[in-house]
């Protein structure tokens, strides 16, 4: 197999509306800083992939205006996933893993502000059963929440104490839309506050992907792809244990994520008790930095954030603040489908 | 006229609205049929579990199940979370909780909403009952909500553990849902977009020319596909322009209040370096040709020409157009 690296990431800066900007205008500035921080052209990548959603522009094919922001002319290779561009890096990963290509860019993107979230994401729900009553994003999240807090796994001030630290690192991350702590607020749908909850918010992401020895002519301390899996579980919200999560613990040994112990861990965890979830399925000890970039609570572009996991994990090895980091993305209500990539960085 | 600051970027309510229809298999037939009837179905799987609501294949091993059983009308909430501002769509208009009960003869939990007059009235582990939509069509939305039941164990139930077997036949199988989905956006198009649009209303024509490969995009998207940078270089184009390419439309569409046959054309505005494309009057249909120069008609209030017309010009030479066909 071959050996395939992170070598470049970039991110917006994320914000409640981008209405100035079409989707191609918030996604050119990121593909350009990638490009630039590897020194390759358009001409130079091997394989495009991006991640995105439709139902959040409101807009069929919503994709294809993105495209431009790519050059994709003479003729590029190139496929979309409608979902985060986490898993837009797994297509890119696999595709360089089979030798068909040498070189990746990835990016995904969202603008939440068109629309309302939280209604729009009940359209990924089971249409027969779910969808007609229209639970809300948050309403799944805090069933969840109440099934910890009623277990034993937690209470409301451990989960304030998750959304206080999040967002307490965020003040480092200048793309973060909530840097700095902030009051826990009302509940938004009980036991969950609006503290618990992510903003709401637009951004975009993209990364560089490299096989083999290239990636250290291009990258100082490429962030090395070790191993990446992803799992999804039964769709029926009532067939799952909602305070566990077996799938994330099977892709992170599928991942190899439990052969050696990580020092660092970006999770997509949007809401505070998914934190709670995470950390026991994926066994993350005390000692694991959990989400130095403040996570999702404190920036979470819809079809990005899972993506900017990954970027940030891997940036944080590249900064050598990191030596083996384990990243996490998830799509679906109440963590249904879970990626998880262990990356690594050489001695230094 | 020298450049006036930028407008702000235009927004406009867009409203994405469908009738969601589906066809149901046997076994969703059946759960939703015996909905409308007052009766709650449950799917037995290979091992012994009842699963309601119930699905066609095991979920865990995949084999296809069709072991339906009659469940109870009550249960016991396995989780909750109050909701103090119900939204559009959701099943009560005033405060609920959301709820996943575990049905008296079922496994699994079904997610619904229980009517309690507050948030201290629900806990898991407490016992509700179905109460019924007054009138049912076959959807879930027949169960109108959960209420709370003054029941201590389950045994009172029906069902019990023994859930009973049930045919699933029904009189008058419903055989399908049709689920309205409404979203509500507010769509705004861009700077560029904006630019493009709120020229058109002084019946001008902009595009931007790409800094990189000198092209001109009518209309901007802000971007340049060929070269993946932005364009921001204003360019006035037309008003007139070559038709490079057209088609005779012979079928009338529906709504449409233009008589067949008429052409529809690519119309590259002088300066652009790509075609728009807009209906050609003015001429007959059939004298309608390549290379023909043509302008454009506005009618009084509209936001973009009604048609192209021939501006009686020579024809533009096929070299000078060959590149925007």
């Amino acid at each position: 197999m071959r050996d395939i690296a992170i070598v470049a990431f970039a991110q917006s800066d994320h914000l409640r509306r981008t209405d100035e900007c079409s989707e191609v205008e918030m996604v050119m500035p990121v593909l350009h800083s990638v490009l630039a921080q590897t020194g390759l052209k358009t001409s130079d990548i091997g394989f495009t992939c991006s991640g995105s959603s439709d139902y959040l522009a409101g807009r069929a094919f919503s994709f294809t205006m993105t495209l431009d922001g790519v050059g994709a002319w003479p003729p590029i290779s190139e496929s979309h996933v409608e979902m985060d561009g986490a898993w837009a890096l797994y297509e890119a990963w696999v595709k360089l893993l089979t030798g068909e290509a040498d070189t990746a860019l990835v990016y995904s993107y969202g603008k939440s502000s068109p629309g309302s979230v939280r209604d729009v994401l009940t359209r990924q729900l089971d249409p027969y059963y779910v969808a007609p009553l229209w639970p809300d994003s948050v309403a799944l999240a805090a069933l969840q929440a109440q099934a910890l807090i009623d277990a034993g796994e937690t209470d409301e001030p451990a989960l304030a104490g998750v959304a206080a630290r999040s967002r307490g690192d965020a003040a480092d991350n200048p793309h973060a839309q909530l840097p700095g702590a902030r009051p826990q607020g009302d509940y938004l749908v009980q036991p969950l506050r609006t503290g618990d909850c992510p903003p709401i918010g637009d951004g975009a992401a993209a990364v560089v992907l490299v096989a083999g020895d290239r990636a250290r002519d291009l990258c100082e301390r490429p962030a090395w792809i070790r191993g990446m899996d992803h799992r999804i579980e039964a769709h029926s919200l009532g067939v799952r244990d909602l305070t566990d999560s077996p799938s994330a613990r099977l892709a992170a040994e599928r991942a190899g994520a439990f052969e050696r112990p990580v020092d660092t861990a970006e999770l997509h965890a949007p809401f505070t008790s998914q934190e709670v979830v995470l950390r026991k399925a994926l066994r993350l000890g005390d000692d694991v930095r959990v989400n130095p970039s403040g996570g999702a609570l404190a920036a979470n572009p819809v079809m990005a954030a899972g993506l900017i996991r990954l970027g940030e994990a891997a940036a944080r090895i590249q900064r050598g603040e990191s030596d083996r980091a384990l990243a996490h993305a998830t799509s679906g209500p109440c963590l249904q489908q879970n990626l998880v990539a262990v990356l690594e960085g050489e001695a230094q | 006229m020298t450049a006036a600051p930028s407008p702000e970027v235009l927004r406009a309510p867009l409203v994405v609205e469908f009738p969601f229809t589906r066809s149901l298999g046997p076994v969703q037939s059946a759960f939703l049929t015996g909905l409308r009837e007052r009766t709650v179905l449950g799917v037995r799987t290979g091992d012994g579990t009842i699963l309601v609501p119930p699905v066609e294949y095991d979920p865990v091993t995949a084999d296809e199940i069709r072991d339906l059983v009659e469940v109870a009308p009550t249960g016991t909430v396995t989780t909750w979370a109050w909701n103090a501002s119900p939204r559009r769509g959701q099943p009560l208009t005033t405060p609920f909780a959301w709820v996943l009960v575990k049905l008296d003869g079922a496994d699994t939990a079904l997610l619904h909403v229980l009517d309690a007059p507050g948030p201290d009235a629900v806990h898991s582990g407490q016992r509700v009952r179905i109460r019924w939509a007054a009138e049912r069509t076959g959807a879930i939305t027949d169960i109108a909500c959960f209420e709370p039941y003054e029941s201590e164990s389950e045994s009172e139930g029906a069902g019990g553990t023994a859930a009973p077997a049930h045919s699933g036949l029904f009189d008058d199988l419903v055989t399908g849902i049709t689920a309205p989905a409404r979203l509500d956006y507010v769509y705004s198009p861009g700077r560029a977009q904006t630019d493009y649009i709120n020229a058109l209303a002084d019946r001008k024509t902009v595009g931007e020319r790409c800094p990189s490969c000198a092209k001109v995009y009518v209309p901007p998207r802000g971007a340049c596909p060929t070269c993946g940078v932005a364009t921001t270089d204003r360019v006035e184009v037309g008003p007139a322009g070559t038709l490079t390419t057209y088609c005779i439309v012979n079928i009338k569409a529906r709504g449409l209040d233009i008589e067949v046959p008429y052409v529809y054309g690519h119309i590259a505005l002088d300066g652009a370096g790509l075609a728009l494309h807009g209906r050609i009057g003015g001429i007959p249909y059939d004298q309608v040709r390549m290379g023909l120069r043509v302008e454009p008609v506005w009618t009084e209030g509209a936001r973009f020409p009604d048609h192209y017309r021939p501006t009686g010009e020579p024809d533009a030479d096929y070299d000078t157009y060959k590149e925007l066909i």
